[in-house]
């Protein structure tokens, strides 16, 4: 069964490793660069782009919008790369995050302390998370073109509960080791 | 002599892209319906969605994943061909940098310092190939990163064989685990030099996924590598499952009797390669 999520989460969703799930709301993409600039906000002390607390975001860097589209082609990327980030965002009180493939034990550990969930994206689905965004909008480092950091209001996103807080994690097998 | 306008090639590398980026190999397409039907779980959940996702951007005439790549362009020219016009290079970059703002691609391509994008997806990674007789046969192969960054290449030592240059590609694709997007598709070079090596690999990405090598040898290790891929049950996205490997390409060329290089070309399961022969 497909669960509908709509952002920000309530607490009460018990999202469970596994679950596939279909997610409305408010996300912000942000990937490698992005998060490079953020880290150099966070370190001189300076107001980000967006209120972090239960904030997702979606590591994704989208093509430009066709002609009459909110958002082009916008499938995840490979979130591991964001490994070196994701601990210090969630014990700011980020909700959660939407990539593709496996994230660190430290990464997990974070997201289990701090409540938070990651949910995997299909990688390779870019047309069909494009056209389930309905609104889009950059909101910083408009420099960095697609890797800059755009608000999207998305609509039924199909995606998959990959590490929830209590300790699940689609990319372990039940003995623990990596799948 | 037969003369071709370099113009010809940009037009033709600027169909190529912009078919490539809304399209799958036929042969890629076919893997992933056998897959989808072989799983179960969020494997088949992956697949599915990943297969309705090519009719969502056809319909959509959206790029099948936002990744769009690094424009890889192999050219054959045939040594009967006089090449008039703007210089070669700047003819497939212009076929590139109209595509792909055309396309509503996207641009990925940047400084690797200052990480400064291009703006335009130029330059493309152009391979040319000096052949026999007067055709230009021209291959566009837009390759993403979330698979090409899980690529490998090792020099191991003749000693080590066939064994070697089977748990080198069986390894590779077990450290890429769940980030390249599986279930990939594998070139793989075997011999030649460091640098000729790795160009076998991308260059067997250019096969049909599950065609085989003509030679016996090489295309038994391609059979057993995907055997032994498949048997790491990582499965698509990494969610576990049976197929992790939709195929295993491999190109071999001779190499010094001191050395046995080899290079392991992850591509994910979003395979998009276009051909045309001017």
């Amino acid at each position: 069964m497909t669960k509908k999520i709509i952002l920000p989460l309530s607490g009460k969703e018990e999202l469970r490793a596994g679950d596939a799930v279909l997610l409305s709301g408010t996300i912000y993409t942000a990937r490698d660069y992005a998060h490079k600039r953020i880290f150099g906000l966070l370190d001189r002390g300076e107001p980000l782009p967006f209120e972090l607390k239960g904030a997702f975001l979606y590591y994704a860097g989208p093509c430009p919008a066709p002609a009459g589209k909110a958002c082009g082609s916008c499938g995840p990327t490979t979130s591991a790369r964001m490994n070196v980030f994701a601990p210090r965002l969630l014990d700011l009180g980020l909700g959660g995050m939407i990539g593709k493939g496996e994230m660190s034990e430290a990464t997990a550990e974070a997201i289990r302390r701090n409540h938070a969930v990651y949910f995997a994206a299909i990688g390779g689905a870019g047309a069909t998370y494009g056209n389930a965004v309905r609104k889009a909008e950059c909101i910083a480092f408009p420099d960095l073109f697609s890797e800059a950091v755009y608000r999207m209001e998305v609509e039924d996103f199909p995606l998959v509960v990959a590490i929830d807080s209590f300790g699940g994690n689609i990319y372990r097998r039940s003995d623990g080791r990596s799948v | 002599m037969r003369t071709v306008d370099t113009q010809q090639i940009a037009d033709c590398v600027y169909r190529l892209a912009r078919r490539a980026g809304l399209t799958l190999t036929e042969s890629c397409r076919r893997a992933l319906k056998e897959a989808e039907s072989a799983e179960e779980g969020a494997a088949k959940f992956a697949l599915n969605a990943v297969l309705n996702n090519e009719q969502t951007a056809q319909r959509e005439h959206m790029p099948v994943c936002q990744d769009t790549g690094m424009a890889v362009v192999v050219i054959e020219l045939g040594q009967e061909v006089a090449l008039t016009g703007i210089p070669l290079r700047d003819a497939v970059d212009d076929g590139v940098r109209r595509a792909y703002a055309d396309g509503n691609f996207r641009k990925s391509i940047c400084d690797p310092l200052i990480r400064r994008n291009t703006g335009d997806n130029t330059p493309a990674h152009l391979h040319t190939e000096i052949v026999a007789g007067d055709r230009v046969s021209i291959s566009f192969l837009p390759k993403g990163f979330g698979s090409e960054n899980m690529s490998r290449l090792v020099m191991l030592t003749p000693a080590e064989g066939r064994e070697g240059i089977l748990d080198t590609i069986v390894e590779t694709v077990k450290i890429a685990g769940s980030r390249p997007c599986p279930p990939v598709y594998v070139g793989v070079g075997i011999g030649g030099c460091f640098d000729s090596c790795a160009y076998l690999a991308k260059k067997a990405l250019l096969r049909e996924v599950g065609s085989r090598n003509p030679r016996e040898d090489v295309a038994s290790i391609e059979r057993e590598a995907l055997g032994r891929i498949n048997a790491l049950g990582i499965g698509a996205q990494g969610f576990g499952g049976k197929i992790t490997a939709l195929g295993v390409s491999c190109e071999i060329a001779p190499t010094h009797i001191a050395g046995l290089p080899v290079a392991v070309n992850i591509q994910c399961h979003c395979v998009r390669c276009e051909k045309e022969t001017l």
